[in-house]
């Protein structure tokens, strides 16, 4: 294979609130069966590439866990395989990841023993399909040092992302991260092809000089030095480190077309198999326009919303436009509006929360209840 | 020497004849059951769960499903270095090769195979049953006992028990006489076809019995050639849901069982779960105008129209304005829209027109095979196409790609059957 793998998960984030109190963007559930990781992750393993690395550091038990057998992703063979990388103290260095660059610095032995020719970048929160190859196809045939891949959006929602700037030949002029008046609706989607030793040769540069970001100290930093090409994404790509942008995700499955895209289009996005058995509905459910995921009991109603793995649902409780997170405990004559209920929360009999749509209310309440 | 304590030998060659169409390319054990889960996984999980990580699955009857299902074990967790699961298929030997006749025989020209993990005890499985035991507990009542033999069993109502193996045994639940579907039972202790040999004892009764016979059972010619010189046969009184599933009828209600509001046989205990193969698993779809009320949904299944009292498997899709009630759908199976679908029990991957009415009319006893169809039940089976705007009435039998042409004035009534036999293989 031409290509290793680096996923980026280790960043915190505090724009999705208590919902990354206790896990890390990356492991944030995604429309009732997958985590954000898988989309990645099996991007890498369909587009045949055999060895990947994820780099963890905040929250990173949550991933790991996800993450302990590999077979899901059909990694684990003899070539290759998924490395986990997380902070570790050497005789040199006992210090956390300071940027994306420095976390791949601190593990460049995982480079330099590699053989592969390119490396391929990307960070761990988007909702994606992506064939790298092709990508890396379209990287050789413009020559180019660094390819970032980037897709169009609208100017607001631009203003959240790195935003580029490219000539004629999608060489990239500018990128200015987060302005406040974006030049054009081309945004950065965090993946990047770059030659593997060239990787290298950048991440020692820029380390002797003490920076530690890849956008910033690199991209930016050698636009004009490097060839750097914007390779324009035409599918469904979304982020889901903001609330708005997790919850709209989420909600974008309910639409025909992107679950025909992600759930039905061969190579499938692969998870960890749960092994729940069907959803039940029972006597005195109505379920409309809602994804019920496996291991669900329902017995009240349920509209415009996702409901994730092993949910419960009272009997005359009702869920309208909210996020059910997996193992929510949901009593009888419940009301839930515009919301995301945490994993494993209980909400007792009664429970009346309501959010605005435009901003919905995460509900966590993990105290026990005895039935 | 490294060695297992106990293996298991999963009997699933059985052809389940009883259940017409819905065996035709597959073996029993190799049946959609309860929506995702296929009738082998409940014994392999039962293993797994049991601590018993070494099955050999002797099969026979069309094995390719059953084949590509178990492969190396994976979901079960059975794919071990030392281990694990293997499918031992009849094979050739230099001086003859045979096909499996019996039970027992299946074991006895696998003996090899048994040796090569050197076990003390040997349980023997059958792969067409439903029910969630733990096989540990039979062996610590075996070795307790100093059983040569133990047998599981269950406590049917006498008037049931004349279908059984019925097993007489003392009060010390030592077993002294067993009866092969006994006119009038003298106990209700039903065998349940699970066996903990010592495998000591078994391959010496193996070598014995085998070649008296043309067949070599295990119920008929192995438990009384023991009892016979006197071995220590305990019974092992087992308290649960165990359901044989031989007919279209049994299968179909252990199938609606499971959508009661607690059903007998719960499958959402955390505690000892079944496993299955599933590669693609996102939730299930209901749309705004869908109606679903008392059932099962699979994995992936997308519902536009109003489902009563069913079984659904996985990623299959149900159009809109179509009603279905009192039926099994399996994996993969698509419904077309204006569908009215009573009582019927639709195998993977078949694909059902638009406006087709199945369940519909008399009850009439099937004409070609009354011994199979004759609860009202309609069954398609795997990979059948129905073209658009066909009745169908109770009772039917269809299989293979049928044309509109088929059909007489776009009906085939009560107790008619459409076997279109296949071309391709």
């Amino acid at each position: 294979m031409r290509a290793l793998g680096i996923i980026l998960a280790g960043g915190n984030n505090e724009r999705l609130l208590d919902l990354t109190h206790y896990r890390a963007v990356a492991a944030m559930p995604i429309a009732g069966c997958y985590r954000a990781i898988d989309f990645p992750l099996s991007n890498m393993s369909n587009s045949g590439i055999k060895k990947v690395a994820v780099i963890t550091q905040y929250n990173s038990q949550s991933l790991i866990e996800h993450l302990s057998s590999s077979k899901w992703w059909d990694f684990g063979r003899k070539q290759g395989g998924l490395f986990v990388l997380s902070p570790h103290i050497t005789s040199e260095n006992s210090l956390w990841y300071r940027g994306t660059a420095d976390a791949i610095y601190q593990n460049i032995s995982f480079l330099k023993n590699s053989h592969e020719p390119y490396a391929i970048i990307t960070s761990g929160d988007g909702i994606y399909r992506m064939n790298y190859n092709e990508v890396l196809e379209y990287h050789v045939s413009k020559r180019a040092d660094m390819t970032i891949v980037c897709t169009e959006m609208d100017m607001e929602e631009a203003k959240n992302y790195g935003v580029i700037e490219m000539d004629d030949q999608n060489r990239i002029i500018n990128f200015e991260e987060k302005p406040l008046e974006p030049q054009s609706r081309l945004a950065s989607t965090g993946v990047y092809i770059i030659r593997r030793r060239l990787l290298i040769e950048l991440l020692e540069e820029i380390s002797k000089e003490g920076r530690f970001d890849i956008v910033n100290d690199i991209i930016i930093r050698y636009r004009k030095k490097k060839k750097i090409f914007a390779y324009v994404h035409q599918g469904y790509w979304k982020c889901i480190a903001r609330l708005k942008g997790y919850y709209n995700a989420n909600m974008d499955f309910l639409k025909k077309e992107n679950r025909d895209y992600f759930f039905r289009t061969y190579p499938y996005i692969a998870s960890k198999v749960a092994d729940e058995p069907p959803a039940k509905f029972n006597f005195g459910a109505v379920v409309n326009n809602s994804l019920v995921g496996s291991g669900s009991i329902i017995n009240g109603r349920v509209e415009n919303s996702v409901t994730f793995r092993k949910v419960f649902v009272g009997e005359h409780s009702v869920v309208r436009n909210s996020l059910i997170l997996d193992n929510a405990f949901i009593g009888k004559n419940c009301y839930i509006e515009n919301c995301i209920v945490d994993s494993k929360s209980n909400l007792p009999d009664g429970s009346i929360y309501k959010g605005e749509k435009a901003e919905p209310r995460i509900v966590i309440n993990k105290t026990p209840l005895y039935l | 020497m490294r060695k297992k304590e106990i293996i298991a030998m999963l009997l699933a060659g059985g052809q389940g004849s009883r259940l017409g169409i819905l065996t035709k390319h597959l073996a029993k054990p190799a049946i959609a059951f309860g929506g995702k889960y296929k009738i082998i996984d409940f014994p392999l999980s039962n293993c797994i769960n049991s601590g018993i990580d070494t099955v050999g699955v002797l099969t026979q009857y069309q094995p390719l499903r059953l084949n590509s299902h178990i492969g190396i074990g994976i979901p079960w967790d059975l794919d071990k270095t030392f281990g694990g699961v293997t499918i031992l298929p009849p094979y050739l030997t230099s001086k003859t090769g045979e096909w499996y006749s019996g039970t027992a025989n299946a074991v006895y020209q696998n003996i090899g195979f048994i040796d090569y993990y050197s076990p003390e005890y040997v349980l023997i499985l059958s792969g067409d049953h439903i029910y969630k035991m733990d096989y540990e507990m039979m062996l610590s009542a075996h070795k307790n006992k100093n059983a040569d033999v133990s047998i599981a069993v269950l406590e049917v109502p006498y008037d049931e028990a004349h279908r059984f193996g019925i097993m007489n045994t003392n009060e010390e639940d030592r077993i002294i006489e067993f009866e092969e579907k006994p006119e009038k039972p003298k106990s209700n202790l039903a065998s349940m076809g699970i066996y903990i040999f010592n495998w000591k004892s078994l391959k010496e009764a193996l070598l014995k019995v085998n070649g008296v016979q043309q067949k070599l059972d295990f119920g008929k010619h192995v438990i009384p050639y023991m009892l016979e010189n006197e071995k220590d046969i305990y019974a092992y009184k087992f308290k649960g849901f165990w359901k044989d599933v031989g007919t279209l009828q049994a299968y179909w209600e252990a199938n609606m069982e499971l959508i009661d509001l607690v059903p007998e046989f719960n499958l959402y205990e955390a505690f000892w779960k079944i496993y299955t193969k599933n590669e693609m698993q996102p939730p299930g779809y209901t749309s705004p105008n869908a109606y679903i009320e008392r059932c099962i949904i699979g994995e992936g299944t997308e519902i536009y129209g109003q489902v009563y009292n069913s079984v659904i498997g996985s990623n299959v899709c149900i159009g809109e304005n179509t009603v279905i009630r009192d039926s099994i759908i399996m994996s993969d199976a698509t419904i077309c829209d204006g569908c009215e679908i009573n009582k019927c029990i639709i195998s993977e991957e078949s694909h059902i027109g638009n406006g087709v009415k199945m369940g519909i009319g008399d009850n009439i006893i099937s004409k070609d095979y009354p011994n199979l169809y004759n609860t009202g039940i309609t069954v398609i089976g795997e990979k059948a196409t129905i073209p658009d705007n066909i009745t169908i009435g109770k009772n039917c039998a269809l299989y293979g790609t049928l044309l509109p042409e088929y059909f007489d004035e776009g009906e085939l009534l009560s107790g008619d059957s459409l076997i279109e036999e296949e071309v391709e293989l």
